[in-house]
């Protein structure tokens, strides 16, 4: 009998402290230092942030960090693809050629004209789930891994967008994409 | 009383029943179904389109706020696209027992005699002859979504603006409750600028509105607004036109640009500086 009191006690209290954890508040540092742990280990800068190259081969210029495909980069169209070799990418790796037409990545920064500053969580977090800028535009183009992304939690989602958000905004308009050759619209 | 209570919490913690697998089985040809058509329709690459809705008996839909009307549980929409006599799919929402709503495309098949549900991801280039290319776009959940709640109901073309001119015979059906007495209008100083405006909010302004998620871009196309046009007309123009599609608005459900509603935003925004006379709003 004591034995089984003794289990339940120790089943309750572990239950409490689940449930403590589970509702104890997330300081914003907290969820800043998540969010940047996210951001890092996440692949962000491997394509949001021009590479440049070093004396160790290339690497991210994080003096840019995030912050989208140069605006003042101008590009001489993309190698034809050539049997499997589908996919060319700029040595910035920040503007991606394949079957989809070219594609640049985004001011991730908090700049308001160029990059996300007047974003919204609701914004950030619907683009990662549907695939579409902010929810509702564009379709966000390969190589960006929506279908892995996608599958953040909304906590996740809510510290990235808050340390996305506060890192130093720089002003740089990334240019649109362009549709693969012959897929242009016409009028009725 | 507890059994009554459990009884509450169990029918509370069902999930709403699967979408039907067919049309035929979501009520299309139910009594009391009503056909309507909004004054400014949403351009959809030419098809053809009618539209139902269809009310529980005895509810109404709470209409004292013009730009958005209550519509009560069990309330459905359909909307059918064609290409000439060919039906291509009829859009489905429903609005559910929590009060949440929920969307789906049904297919019809080529003989025009049934339509099923289509996958929720959709169906990307559908070969439907007459359509832009021969592909047809059938939207995935998400993209309903992606009009839909972008806007302060997500029933978008029935509404007191899109039916002003439907409204007194739809109000016989008692199908309102508080209705305003008089219908909206577009406020504009001319013809062409009211049916540019109507055109924006119909195409643009489910998303392009003050109260949604894009309320921060700062575009608001959706009426009421000022008449006097966007900050960057330009800009307006540019997207409406561009050759790219991954860059041209709407984003979702077009492939050819209208070129009809593209020289009426034109006429408004750059009206001829000798103009015509034109007759009065």
């Amino acid at each position: 009998m004591t034995s089984r009191f003794f289990d339940l006690a120790i089943a309750s209290f572990s239950l409490a402290l689940v449930l403590l954890a589970a509702t104890w508040p997330v300081h914003a540092e907290d969820k800043l230092a998540r969010g940047k742990y996210l951001v890092t280990t996440s692949g962000c800068n491997d394509c949001h942030t021009p590479w440049k190259m070093g004396e160790n081969g290339p690497a991210p210029d994080m003096s840019r960090m995030l912050s989208g495909h140069p605006e003042k980069m101008a590009l001489p169209p993309a190698p034809k693809p050539a049997g499997p070799w589908i996919v060319s990418a700029a040595a910035t790796n920040t503007a991606c050629s394949g079957p989809w037409g070219v594609s640049y990545t985004a001011n991730l920064t908090p700049d308001r004209e160029t990059g996300l500053g007047k974003w919204t969580q609701r914004n950030f977090t619907e683009t990662i789930r549907t695939g579409r800028h902010m929810g509702r535009g564009r379709v966000i183009l390969p190589p960006m891994p929506i279908p892995m992304y996608k599958h953040f939690t909304d906590a996740d989602l809510e510290a990235m967008f808050a340390y996305l958000q506060s890192i130093p905004a720089i002003r740089n308009r990334v240019p649109d994409p362009l549709p693969p050759a012959g897929d242009v619209a016409s009028a009725r | 009383m507890r059994a009554l209570f459990l009884l509450c919490l169990a029918l509370a913690a069902l999930p709403a029943a699967a979408l039907p697998p067919r049309l035929a089985d979501t009520g299309l040809d139910a009594p009391g179904v009503i056909a309507f058509e909004p004054q400014y329709p949403l351009w959809s690459d030419g098809t053809a389109k009618r539209r139902w809705l269809y009310l529980p008996p005895g509810a109404t839909i709470d209409a004292s706020r013009p730009g958005a009307w209550d519509f009560p549980v069990g309330t459905k929409a359909w909307k059918e696209f064609s290409y000439g006599a060919r039906r291509i799919e009829t859009r489905y929402s429903e609005r559910l027992a929590d009060g949440s709503w929920r969307f789906a495309a049904y297919v019809w098949n080529a003989e025009g005699t049934e339509a099923v549900l289509a996958p929720a991801q959709g169906i990307r280039a559908l070969p439907v002859p007459g359509a832009p290319g021969g592909r047809y776009a059938i939207p995935s959940r998400t993209d309903c979504l992606a009009c839909h709640e972008g806007a302060a109901v997500p029933v978008l073309g029935f509404s007191a603006l899109q039916l002003a001119r439907e409204l007194p015979r739809l109000s016989s059906l008692k199908i309102f409750r508080n209705l305003p007495a008089e219908a909206p209008r577009i406020a504009a100083p001319t013809a062409t600028a009211r049916a540019a405006l109507g055109y924006l909010h119909a195409n643009c302004g489910h998303c392009h509105n003050d109260a949604g998620p894009l309320a921060e871009v700062g575009l608001v196309l959706a009426q009421p607004a000022a008449a006097a046009g966007p900050a960057a007309p330009r800009r307006l123009l540019e997207r409406m036109r561009s050759p790219n599609p991954l860059t041209r608005m709407p984003p979702l459900g077009v492939r050819l640009i209208d070129a009809e509603g593209v020289a009426l935003v034109e006429r408004w925004l750059h009206p001829d500086p000798q103009p015509r006379p034109e007759p009065l709003p």
